[in-house]
């Protein structure tokens, strides 16, 4: 149910960003997620496909990004994978003075518009400068 | 013909930014939200009662709102505090959002409430990453559901800014290693306090009273470090 949610939220904001910019289509959405996020990538894949039904986003492929759970420790500056379940706690002061550096990323990273259906066939091209 | 464009974007940004909205407004008003999480029958309407009614009795003026899939049963039961209470429905759906909660304050919360006790739905998943615009996030668990409970719901404790242990009384029989229990809340949380309590013996009684008064005060409230990489 959360996935599910996480999934309409992209949707929303990726037709916002359609609209905007006025993109008749998407072809493939990539979407980050840190370890740390409480979201289940293939859960999202599979809310992605249902979210997207009659939207701007039909038929669009969704790639997810895993994003590793980073921590460091403000007093040793010691930093290290905190893995799953997460060890926030440094093992050399085992003090909680640390800081998250990655692992609750939860974002919309790229977006791949399709041309408009009348336009000729091309290939997908590098990230444009205009973001 | 086709571009890509870099939309860095949260994808939580909606119910952040209707969290943010508010927090600023009952803030405005006085009203400190206190949210409670934890598994299905944990005991945070059992707790509820006891507080609400301490805060009553106190003379802190306090109200409560508890979100369910269904029933009114948990409505029924605080409503016997004598505090304000509403139920609401979710319908199915799994957790609070903020601008849900906003929807129901709306025209029901009372002018000079102090405190706001949400109770959310029991689940230790995804309500976890919804801010409802809180002061203070407290996370429950009681002692039959086992030691590794932070460990399994690393999400939900890490960003806890009260862990609250029910059900002491079962300690025994449940043979609870509360050693073992903090040392797995400190792994994902580490400097969160963490109280033991008992609806039976009335053990930590007037705790979360007193925690939520104090974050309506303006005391410094516990900021997990899960929390703090959102900066
Ligand atoms: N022995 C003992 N039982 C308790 C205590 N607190 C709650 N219970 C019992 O645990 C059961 C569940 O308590 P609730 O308060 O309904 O739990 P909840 O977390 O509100 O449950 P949901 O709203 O369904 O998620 C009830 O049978 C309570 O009587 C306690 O301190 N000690
Ligand atoms: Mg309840
Ligand atoms: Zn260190
Ligand atoms: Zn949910």
């Amino acid at each position: 149910m959360h996935e599910m949610s996480v999934a309409l939220s992209v949707v929303d904001q990726v037709e916002r960003a359609a609209r905007s910019g006025g993109a008749s289509g998407v072809r493939r959405v990539t979407v980050e997620i840190g370890e740390l996020a409480g979201v289940v990538p293939d859960a999202l894949a599979f809310c992605f496909g249902l979210a997207c039904a009659g939207t701007v986003l039909e038929g669009a492929e969704l790639v997810t990004r895993s994003l590793p759970g980073r921590a460091s420790c403000t007093d040793c500056q010691r930093s290290w994978d905190t893995g799953m379940p997460p060890d926030l706690l440094c093992a050399v002061c085992r003090g909680g003075a640390g800081v998250l550096l990655s692992g609750r990323e939860l974002r919309i990273t790229e977006v791949h518009w399709s041309t408009p259906p009348t336009a000729p066939d091309s290939s997908p091209v590098p990230r444009s400068e205009e973001s | 013909m086709c571009r890509t464009v870099d939309l860095r974007q949260a994808v939580l940004a909606r119910n952040t930014m209707a969290a943010g909205v508010l927090r600023a407004e009952l803030t405005a008003r006085g009203t400190t939200v206190v949210n409670l999480l934890s598994s299905p029958g944990s005991g945070k309407t059992a707790l509820l009662e006891r507080e609400l009614t301490l805060a009553r009795e106190r003379g802190v003026t306090t109200a409560a709102l508890t979100a369910d899939l269904a029933t009114e049963n948990d409505a029924a039961r605080l409503a016997r505090s004598g505090v304000p209470v509403k139920q609401v429905l979710t319908d199915g759906l799994c957790h609070l959002e903020a601008d849900m909660l906003a929807g129901h304050l709306h025209d029901w919360l009372p002018d000079a409430t102090r405190l706001l006790f949400v109770e959310n739905v029991g689940n230790l998943v995804c309500p976890a990453s919804y801010d409802l615009g809180e002061s203070l996030r407290v996370v429950l668990a009681s002692v039959t559901e086992g030691e590794d409970k932070p460990l399994k719901y690393p999400t939900a404790f890490g960003l806890a800014q009260l862990v609250i242990v029910t059900k002491s009384d079962l300690a025994g029989p449940a043979e609870f290693d509360e050693a073992a229990f903090r040392a797995h809340v400190e792994r994902v949380n580490p400097g969160v306090e963490v109280v033991l309590t008992s609806v039976r013996t009335g053990e930590g009684a007037g705790v979360l009273v007193d925690r939520a008064l104090a974050a309506a005060d303006g005391d410094a409230v516990h900021a997990p470090v899960m929390a703090r990489a959102e900066a």
